[in-house]
């Protein structure tokens, strides 16, 4: 078995980039759209603590402490809006929500 | 060992991604990304960096998917009816999805080979540079929590106008 | 040695403020309304005769001066000043302008008298004064003017003020129209008047008549000789179309359409008087072209006799008048075209131009009168006759122009003639032939007029119940008539005037010329008594030779030669510009433009679903490509 080395790092999560990827454009559930967005953003992280490890230094574990706090907020804001959206239109299907059409 | 871990980690995390995207119920999607969550602390353990192994479950698997539970009980989601299939919709998400991840591959490949340098991500060495080095970073970060907090108080309220 | 400059502004200033004061005062307004009868019929007619009567002072006064050595050396004013060209207000006051103006203002007067009768009871009588003498203001504009541009700017002031009066019955879509025509056909001569200007000042670096003078005397052999033919032949261009020569003659016929005392004013002393006055005012510059010289003289001679011959199968009285005036208009012009500088130039053509002024504001007056007494109903010398028992005075007055016209020895029009047909012989032979034949075409169709219209028995019934008018008609008529008898003797007429004491002796009209010109005279009257003097109900010209009547009545189709111009070339290229502006720039351009942003518009239309995962596919599209381009690179 090949040693395991920066590459297959960076492969993984590309892989799970593009399932976030392909979630957020297939699925039609707001929450699991929701869910895939953190997959996508979880690939990031997976690929700047690999660069981190890699490269010698801790700058990209901070900067992925720091991406973790957004992911925080932004799950929490986008939650409220999903809830505030909910309440109004009674549903969380973004087919249903075509309001910005013209 | 570590290789052995990375392949078991690896391969588990992705399988739970999928799983998040396919399930038809979102509960089950939610407890797969905690899933998948769990496993990625593991890589990050792999990696060395245990500060954000932990943050990563405390953050993620804890907070952030508690939250994605709470609101799906909330808002009493039925699981999602079997739908006419979306051929146009499908094929479009795994044709880019494929795309980007061949360009990717194709990066990866050219890319050189570098060893492994020895650096490990302990809480104490992540906190020295957060509180020297990222310490205005780390206090508008504060800023930032504040701000959502403050955003979903707001949204949540019942009479939004 | 006097300044004489005063002297000029009180004659222009007279008929303008003339105008100005009856445009502003001569209404009825609450300030004098018990007056306001008064106002509004008969304050304009004394003001404007009181100014005029002043100018005419100032002119005898001017002339005097003139004849005396007095040379005006007031400072003169910038006018324009723009790059190189520099134009000043500056007046040139000699022999030639202060004669031209005592012709103005004299012939002018006569017709302002005149019309106080003529236009007795028209309710716009201020409003003609006040055109009238704005008119003639512009006319000794033109005729005081220094340079080239001051004479262009009188000389459209001159154009705007006839297409007021030739329209002042606008009433009437036939004035309306006549107006506009002879506006536009003016505008064509203008243009060319114009590109002369800016020729002329290209060539020798200013528009001052005494600058080009001097110049062209020691340059002009420097000077290419087609420049100044070209430059020649453009200002020439202007006196085509201010004295309606060929081809440029279309609209003073119908010019006829205003009332007659206009008529008098426009085509005896100043308006194609304007023409003539012109080519003798820059004579320096046509005679340094003898290329330009012979076009301008058989120009004038072949508009001389074409509209000879015209004026011989014309019923309306004023017309045939008309037709006339380009007659004699184009001897005037042919004389400028045949002059011999070195002897005395350009006097010819001022010789006839002033006794012309006269005896035609006569002719035109005389019929003026005579339409008086049809009450303004009839113009058809068909329809006439008999008036002479009727009308004695007229019918005699009428008689005198009559004979001043057709060359009869002892009146002006003998003297003037035989001066330009001596110049003629001496000069060009074929010209010659031209313009004998033209004098007894003139004789036939002016004796045809006398017979049909004055002579025999009244020919309807209208014809028997006219009324000789009234003394404010017959006074400016016996004077002018007095006028046309003396106007050609040196020791009074205009020669006298004009070059000084030495008259008209370098140009005899030699015993053959004489005897041609009274052989073409006799011949014309006895022609014009066999076919008219039996009284025949009709012209028996029209019955006898149908065809020649025919091209005759039609005036050789040149209207409607430029009537099917301007809507064949004229009408097509405005087709055609119709036809760019529609499909290229309303078409392409503009709904072009609209037509690609819309479907443009359409295009991106389709990718705003308002489908949340569309958007999503775009961005994620989007991403793909732009990381294949990136990495690409």
């Amino acid at each position: 078995m090949i040693p395991v080395v920066l590459q297959h790092y960076l492969v993984v999560s590309a892989v799970l980039f593009s399932l976030g990827l392909a979630g957020v454009i297939i699925r039609r559930n707001a929450l699991v759209i929701f869910m895939s967005l953190e997959l996508m953003l979880n690939a990031a992280n997976l690929a700047l603590v690999a660069f981190s490890r890699y490269n010698g230094n801790l700058h990209g574990q901070v900067f992925v402490f720091f991406i973790i706090t957004v992911a925080a907020a932004e799950v929490a804001v986008g939650l409220a809006i999903i809830v505030a959206l909910f309440r109004r239109r009674k549903t969380v299907n973004v087919d249903e929500l075509t309001s910005m059409r013209l | 060992m570590h290789d052995q871990l990375f392949w078991f980690f690896s391969i588990a995390m992705l399988l739970s991604g999928l799983l998040v995207i396919l399930s038809r119920n979102p509960v089950n999607s939610a407890m797969f990304l905690v899933l998948a969550m769990f496993f990625m602390a593991g890589l990050f353990v792999v990696l060395e960096a245990y500060f954000l192994a932990i943050i990563q479950v405390l953050v993620y698997a804890g907070a952030v998917m508690v939250l994605f539970l709470f609101v799906i009980m909330f808002l009493d989601l039925k699981s999602e009816q079997r739908r006419r299939f979306r051929i146009l919709s499908f094929g479009g998400g795994i044709v880019v999805a494929a795309a980007f991840l061949v360009k990717v591959h194709d990066v990866v490949e050219d890319m050189p080979l570098v060893a492994a340098k020895g650096v490990v991500g302990t809480t104490e060495a992540v906190g020295r540079l957060l509180f020297t080095h990222y310490l205005l970073p780390f206090e508008v970060t504060s800023v930032l929590l504040l701000v959502a907090m403050i955003g979903v108080v707001l949204l949540s309220k019942r009479d939004l106008k | 040695m006097d300044d004489v400059t005063g002297l000029l502004w009180r004659i222009l200033a007279g008929p303008l403020c003339a105008a100005v004061v009856i445009v502003l005062i001569c209404r009825r307004s609450p300030f004098y309304a018990d007056f306001s009868p008064v106002m509004e019929r008969t304050a304009g007619p004394v003001i404007a005769i009181a100014f005029l009567l002043g100018s005419t002072v100032f002119a005898w006064l001017a002339l005097d001066a003139v004849k005396a050595g007095n040379v005006m050396t007031s400072p003169t004013y910038r006018f324009l000043d723009v790059g190189d060209l520099e134009v000043n207000v500056n007046w040139s006051l000699d022999r030639l302008s202060v004669m031209m103006a005592m012709i103005v203002c004299v012939v002018s007067l006569c017709i302002f008298v005149y019309s106080v009768g003529y236009m007795h009871g028209d309710p716009g009588i201020n409003r003609f004064f006040a055109k009238l003498s704005f008119f003639v203001f512009s006319m000794l504009g033109i005729v005081f003017s220094g340079n080239l541009v001051m004479m262009f700017v009188f000389w459209e002031l001159v154009g705007v003020s006839s297409y007021l009066l030739i329209g002042y019955w606008y009433q009437r879509p036939a004035a309306a129209e006549a107006g506009k025509k002879a506006f536009i056909v003016n505008r064509i001569g203008d243009f060319g008047f114009l590109l002369g200007i800016l020729l002329v000042w290209n060539v020798t670096g200013s528009v001052d008549f005494s600058d080009i003078r001097n110049y062209l005397k020691v340059h002009s052999h420097e000077i290419g000789g087609g420049v100044l033919t070209i430059a020649a032949l453009l200002i020439f261009c202007g006196a085509v179309g201010k004295s309606a020569q060929l081809p440029l003659h279309v609209w003073l016929p119908d010019a006829m359409e205003g009332p007659t005392p206009v008529s008098a004013l426009i085509h005896a002393a100043t308006m194609v008087a304007a023409g003539v006055y012109m080519l003798c005012r820059v004579s320096f510059l046509v005679f340094a072209s003898p290329a330009a010289m012979d076009v301008i003289a058989w120009i004038g001679g072949l508009t001389a006799l074409l509209s000879a011959v015209i004026a011989c199968q014309q019923n309306d009285i004023k017309r045939i008048l008309a037709y006339s005036t380009l007659s004699q208009l184009g001897y005037m012009v042919m004389a400028v075209g045949l002059s011999v500088p070195q002897v005395n130039g350009y006097m010819p053509a001022m010789f006839h131009l002033s006794t012309h002024a006269f005896f035609k504001a006569l002719l035109f007056l005389s019929a003026g009168s005579v339409i008086i007494g049809f009450h303004h109903g009839e113009q058809d010398i068909w329809k006439m006759g008999g008036l002479w028992k009727k009308m004695p005075i007229t019918t005699a007055c009428f008689t005198v122009g009559l004979l001043a016209l057709t060359g009869f020895p002892g009146l002006s029009g003998f003297f003037s003639k035989e001066t330009i047909l001596g110049l003629a012989h001496e000069r060009n032979d074929d010209l010659f032939v031209l313009a004998a034949v033209t004098a007894g075409f003139t004789s036939f169709y002016m004796f045809r007029l006398l017979f049909v219209a004055f002579l025999g028995q009244p020919r309807s019934e209208a014809a028997g119940k006219v009324k000789e008018s009234p003394w404010v008609v017959l006074g400016p008529l016996i004077v002018l008539a007095i006028l046309s008898v003396i106007g050609g003797y040196t020791w009074m007429g205009i020669p006298g005037w004009l070059v000084g004491e030495k008259g008209l002796s370098e140009v005899p009209a030699g015993g053959n010329v004489l005897a041609l010109a009274m052989l073409a005279f006799v011949m014309g009257l006895a022609l014009a008594f066999a076919f008219y003097y039996g009284e025949p109900a009709e012209d028996p010209i029209k019955t006898k030779f149908p065809l020649l009547h025919t091209i005759l009545w039609h005036k050789f189709g040149f209207d409607e030669f430029y009537l099917a111009l301007v809507k064949y070339v004229q009408g097509g290229l405005a087709a055609l510009c119709d036809l760019v502006d529609r499909w290229v720039i309303a078409g392409l351009g503009v709904r072009g433009t609209a037509a690609v942003a819309q479907t443009l518009g359409k295009m991106l239309q389709l990718f705003q679903t308002g489908n949340l995962q569309t958007y999503a596919f775009l961005f994620a599209a989007g991403l793909v490509i732009i990381l294949y381009y990136v990495v690409m690179q």
